[in-house]
């Protein structure tokens, strides 16, 4: 299955600007379905970005962030070619791990 | 009674089980990242509250905290809402929208190294005050800006 997760991590100089876009649904619990049920939470809790073994960037999510997700920031210390490893677990305990090349 | 007793002896082993099995699934992808989920603080209503929930103490407002998000939102479902800040030691930023059903959209840890300048894309339930906080040197710094949406983004 393709990833949920794509990554653009761009170094320039020292500082590696990363954005990520994640494919979930993001349900609030509070929006109703067509039947008028509720649709039941479900929502990515953490995510984290790992370069070189250290976290660089971690995220605790609530029902509030929209759906497909994007976040944008940088770091510095990253080079071309070093890997970044991404990953997300969601309120049912569901995750994703993705590792993305520093372009 | 003995029956009974014993059918809901079982149940409950069976519900424990079930749990635990659920903790062992969600816990290997996150056990490096050391980073408890703010679980309490995501529960309150208030962004009063909250900000209490996830830092136990309360922030004052800077402008040394730049808060972008728009002046109107069209669709309350994806606005997008981005904080940096030219403070030092920063540790953490975090997203609230106070009219949401629980405030506290979004916290991010800003470890050493990483540029405290967080853009994202949060879900507002109607017009109301945007709060960013930024953690600098164990104290909270805030930046507040209000968002007019013409459509909310809690749907129903």
């Amino acid at each position: 299955m393709a990833s949920t997760i794509r990554v653009r991590a761009t170094a320039n100089g020292d500082t590696t600007e990363v954005q990520a876009l994640i494919q979930h649904p993001m349900d609030s619990g509070f929006v109703k379905d067509a039947q008028g049920q509720i649709i039941p939470p479900h929502f990515i809790q953490q995510l984290t970005f790992e370069h070189a073994g250290r976290a660089v960037f971690l995220a605790d999510w609530g029902p509030a962030v929209s759906k497909d997700p994007y976040v944008k920031f940088s770091f510095k210390g990253g080079a071309k070619g070093d890997d970044l490893k991404i990953s997300w677990v969601d309120n049912k305990g569901a995750s994703d791990t993705t590792t993305a090349k520093i372009g | 009674m003995d029956h009974s007793l014993t059918r809901r002896l079982i149940l409950q082993g069976a519900g424990s089980v079930a749990l635990i099995g659920l903790g062992l699934s969600a816990t290997p992808a996150f056990a490096a990242a050391n980073d408890k989920y703010p679980e309490d603080a995501f529960k309150q209503k208030t962004g009063a509250d909250a900000i209490k929930a996830l830092y136990g103490k309360t922030a004052e407002a800077s402008d040394k905290v730049k808060l972008d998000a728009p002046e109107i939102a069209e669709n309350g479902a994806v606005v997008p809402i981005a904080v940096a800040t030219t403070l030092a030691n920063v540790t953490s930023i975090s997203f609230f929208v106070s009219e949401n059903p629980n405030a506290l959209a979004a916290s991010y840890v800003i470890p050493e190294g990483t540029t405290p300048a967080v853009a994202n894309r949060l879900k507002m339930a109607k017009t109301c005050n945007v709060i960013a906080i930024v953690e600098s040197g164990g104290k909270l710094y805030s930046a507040t800006k209000e968002v007019k949406v013409t459509v909310g983004g809690c749907g129903g």
